[in-house]
């Protein structure tokens, strides 16, 4: 039983667009803070640039693509709500969380190489930041896959299809995120 | 009031930026709470007479709102000329040093480290004290802030002077003590259980005093 | 009409036709009711108040009476002492200004204000409340650890809260930490539902203007408080991390940076303040609109204004480092900037004072709370100049000066402020009056001394007196007897300030129990809240009552009006 409240739209746009939008303002200041910290010590650190060679750039770039390619999943689930189908976009859905998860797989095993290998979040503080920055996004990837699967269930049942859109803002911020990371954890060498 | 001295060359300037602030702001102050208590009893309701209905556009009511709005903008330009001339020369324009020593804050005391009779810091004949820093009146020192642990401040109330020691840096200061005597320091930011503790005492002599303290200390501290 | 219909999927006639809130006493404990989450909020924050009071009680004893046996609390060790100014500092921002005054009163008012029935999402709404009551429980749960509460003060700069061995507290370091990030975290969340629900489920009818400036303060709160704490956000993370996992953020022995907190924790902390002055200043205003009887003088420019300073507060915020071993030249650049904020700040402050002229003014209980507000809050405001002029700073920083300062704004914000919003909406709330000469006896029994406890700090603060230390009598300049008389009256000041409030709470029970009832609009009020009934129904109107609005929320004394008060609700 929603509120009346929620039926309203006195700014034209609907109300769940509108607090997605709220929130992302809200996680583009924390992780702004974050890498912003990361660039000015970096930058007063150019003797970090020796641990940044061991990250494996590859791998990154890997994950760069499996994550570009679930936004792109996404962006098919919300064609697929747009139109009513929601199966159609659950399945999508589903699918995005799948390339969700292949990264936090391929995340683990490159974690686990760079952590056999002394590269431990102790290390030194580029490693801190590493696994401070890489770790946060992650738990944005498990949180939205999370509730993904959620919107998934209630799309099968042609329930409640505004939040496929809704969701996939949300990964695409995620997305966006993990391009900032790539270059200034990776590629910055 | 609490009459508290001053004590070094700079403090005065202090004392009187606060003072021109304390003319400006009163001013403003006294004139914002005089209106504000005026209006609340001219306008204090009465039988039968109702309110006026403005909408902010009035202008026999706005000019008292724009012209003070104006007349506080100039007072800050004042106070913000002044003060940035007390800044500079307190924290960035430092005089040619008559001798230098090195303050060293932990948890949870000060040590001072003098230059001997060669008045030369990290010599020899050195002289390390924990808890007193002695110097010469109407000389420039410069003082080069550390600290071992977290972060502690220096500070003077004499002086007027404040500097936080941050662990991994060397930061420079300077004063110059007007009077004679002895005074108190501060430890001025938080440090930990033993933050109360962390008082010390500076000793400020005349060229004999300090001369005869410096000779007498000089050889025989070893750090 | 100006209701934008827009294509949604949910089910209309799942609005409320019908439909009951929980019953029985799930009805407080997991309501989705924006009036209930209200009063949650609004309870634990009274609750935390009397905590924190609880601690400025025991440390100002131990100030005027160094060793004593504090009555109730025993003799106060250094390290007792730092945690109970730590956590005094900490519990009256983030558990008692914020939750009562952005919380509790954003949650009640705006969609009674706006017409709607409810906030947008109810249930997320009641999950930032359980955040913050999880956040409350950890606070409160780190004061009682082994090594006892966090004592490095409520802006907690590494290294000391970094390392477990320089504070000699890590556990409670660290749960204090997490209890400010999950507080965070539900201001967050709660954040989004009131600006969402402002901007979109306003009643047909209401232009933006229409919106009275309570409901736009604590919604401009809200942006500002999302805006700027992400950076603080990113930096507990990493002094968590350096507590708890040995990493070297702010360890300079390891290419860490101390001063870096200070930034991150600034950027925040000097928005912060205006998270809280905002709502304050709307709940002043809005009660001196309505017993003056007059119209706001510059609606837009207050809100313009407001915005102005919102933007301006995120540039200042180094003059809390002036001495802090920055760059000498940026000092330059903050006091530019803060002393420039005292302009937007004069302006919306002398926008009030003209808002009483050629009023008609009632001094009720809520109206004197208004008023003192401005009296006292000005005092806080003019002291802040002398803080903003590095030259001086050099001398003020970390001197009672500073503390005298942010209590006259802090307290005017958070006591004066919660009071009078408590006062006015008291009867919309419970539905019967609070007995008005029980309320005078509160105010005045609480403002006076209030001014009698924080002058002496002032002068104190002039003459050297610096923070943060246990015991003045290791400092011959801060030991002289002049100085002890000036402790010892700001503490029998508090002494009886802390009493009279026993006069509140006896009025609050008494009222709630046989006051008069309050009716709909006891203060012939315009704005929406007061058309429905006291206390208002789940859903707060019947769903075929909800309001229409038809003018803005000030009209008080209107020339084509015999009544001096127009209510938004009614037709032209």
């Amino acid at each position: 039983m929603k509120p009346i409240a929620t039926t309203r739209s006195a700014t034209g746009v609907p109300t769940g667009r509108l607090a997605v939008w709220w929130l992302l303002a809200s996680e583009v200041v924390i992780f702004g803070g974050l890498l912003g910290s990361y660039l000015m010590m970096r930058l007063g650190h150019p003797e970090w640039a020796d641990a940044a060679m061991h990250t494996n750039t590859w791998i990154g770039a890997t994950n760069t693509f499996v994550l570009l390619t679930s936004s792109f999943t996404a962006v098919l689930a919300h064609q697929a709500a747009e139109k009513g189908d929601g199966k159609k976009a659950a399945g999508l859905l589903v699918l995005t969380i799948g390339g969700a998860l292949t990264f936090l797989a391929i995340k683990s095993f490159e974690w686990y190489t760079e952590i056999s290998h002394g590269y431990t979040i102790t290390a030194n503080n580029f490693w801190s930041f590493y696994y401070t920055a890489a770790g946060l996004h992650a738990l944005h990837v498990i949180a939205g896959a999370i509730i993904m699967g959620f919107v998934a269930w209630d799309a099968f049942r042609g329930r409640e299809l505004q939040r496929v859109e809704l969701i996939g803002i949300y990964w695409h911020f995620v997305d966006v995120v993990w391009i900032f990371l790539f270059p200034l954890l990776y590629i910055a060498k | 009031m609490i009459d508290i001295i001053q004590g070094s060359t700079y403090a005065a300037d202090i004392d009187n930026l606060i003072l021109l602030m304390g003319v400006l702001v009163g001013f403003w102050f006294f004139a914002a709470e005089i209106m504000f208590f005026w209006l609340i009893w001219k306008f204090r309701a009465k039988e039968g007479q109702k309110s006026q209905y403005l909408d902010g556009t009035e202008n026999h009511v706005k000019k008292w709102i724009t012209w003070p709005h104006g007349l506080v903008l100039v007072c800050d330009v004042f106070i913000v000329i002044f003060s940035i001339m007390v800044w500079t020369n307190v924290k960035q324009q430092l005089p040619v040093a008559d001798s230098t020593i090195r303050i060293t804050g932990q948890q949870w005391a000060w040590t001072f480290q003098h230059p001997g009779l060669d008045n030369e810091l990290d010599t020899a004949d050195d002289i390390f004290k924990v808890g007193e820093l002695h110097i010469e009146v109407d000389k420039n020192y410069h003082f080069k802030l550390e600290s071992r642990d977290v972060l502690h401040s220096f500070s003077v109330p004499i002086f007027r002077i404040k500097q936080d020691a941050v662990p991994g840096r060397s930061i420079t200061g300077w004063f110059n003590a007007t009077v004679t005597g002895e005074y108190d320091i501060q430890c001025a930011e938080i440090c930990g259980i033993g933050h109360g503790v962390m008082g010390a005492r500076i000793s400020i002599g005349d060229a004999n005093q300090h001369a005869a303290w410096v000779a007498a200390n000089s050889v025989s501290t070893t750090p | 009409m100006s209701d934008t219909a827009v294509a949604l999927q949910h089910d209309e006639h799942d609005a409320h036709a019908g439909h009951h809130g929980p019953q029985g006493i799930l009805k407080y404990l997991w309501s989705t009711d924006h009036k209930v989450i209200a009063m949650q909020y609004l309870f634990t924050g009274m609750f935390m108040a009397v905590i924190g009071g609880f601690m400025a009680y025991v440390f100002r004893m131990q100030l005027a009476f160094p060793g004593i046996s504090v009555p109730g609390f025993g003799q106060v060790s250094p390290g007792e002492y730092n945690a109970l100014v730590t956590n005094h500092g900490t519990i009256m921002i983030f558990w008692v200004a914020m939750p009562v005054l952005v919380a509790a009163f954003g949650n009640y008012l705006i969609p009674l204000m706006i017409g709607a029935d409810d906030m947008v999402f109810p249930r997320i709404n009641r999950l930032s409340y359980q955040i913050f009551l999880l956040s409350a429980l950890v606070l409160l749960g780190s004061l009682f650890v082994q090594g006892g509460g966090f004592g490095g003060a409520w802006t907690s700069y590494p290294p000391l809260s970094a390392v477990g061995a320089y504070n000699q507290t890590q556990l409670g370091s660290s749960l204090w930490l997490i209890a400010v990030a999950l507080e965070f975290v539900a201001f967050l969340l709660g954040g989004i539902n009131f600006i969402t629900t402002l901007m979109n489920s306003r009643a047909p009818g209401m232009k933006a203007y229409d919106i009275p400036l309570v409901a736009w303060m604590i919604v401009i709160a809200s942006i500002l408080f999302m805006l700027s704490v992400g950076p603080l956000i990113a930096g507990a993370v990493m002094l968590l991390f350096d507590q708890t996992l040995g990493t070297g953020f702010y360890d300079p022995a390891r290419g860490g940076d101390p001063i870096l907190w200070q930034h991150l924790f600034w950027f925040f902390g000097h928005p912060e303040v205006y998270v809280v002055l905002l709502p304050a200043i709307g709940i002043t205003i809005d009660i001196i609109a309505t017993f003056a009887r007059k119209k706001v003088f510059g609606y837009k420019m207050m809100l313009y204004t407001t915005v102005a300073t919102g933007v301006l507060s995120f540039f200042v915020w180094a003059h809390h480092q002036f001495v802090a071993g920055i760059d000498p030249r940026m000092a330059n650049v903050f006091t530019v900037t803060t002393l420039l904020i005292s302009v937007p700040i004069a302006e919306l402050l002398f926008v009030i004072i003209a808002t009483l002229y050629g009023g008609s003014i009632r001094l009720t209980t809520p109206m004197l709370w208004a008023l003192a507000f401005m009296a006292e809050f000005l005092i806080g405001g003019v002291t802040g100049i002398f803080l903003g002029a590095s030259g001086a700073d050099i001398y003020f920083h970390d001197t009672y000066f500073v503390l005298a300062h942010f209590h006259y704004t802090f307290f005017p914000i958070a006591i004066i402020g919660s009071f009078a919003a408590f006062t006015y909406w008291f009867p919309k709330m419970f539905g019967k009056m609070m007995d008005e000469r029980l309320g005078k006896i509160h105010f005045w029994g609480t403002v006076i001394p209030f001014n009698f406890i924080f002058i002496p700090l002032f002068v104190l603060g002039m003459g050297g007196q610096h923070r943060r230390i246990y015991n003045y009598q290791h400092f011959p300049e801060l030991a002289s007897a002049e100085m002890y008389n000036l402790r010892e009256i700001a503490t029998y000041a508090l002494l009886v300030m802390l009493t009279f409030q026993l006069v509140f709470f006896f009025n609050c029970i008494k009222s709630w129990m046989n006051g008069k009832a309050a009716g709909r609009n006891p203060w012939q009020s315009n704005t929406l809240e007061w058309t429905t009934e006291s206390p208002p129904p789940h859903g707060n109107w019947p769903v075929d009552e909800m309001p229409n609005v038809y003018r803005g929320p000030y009209e008080y004394a209107h020339p084509d009006r015999e009544e001096d008060y127009w209510p938004q609700n009614e037709p032209s």
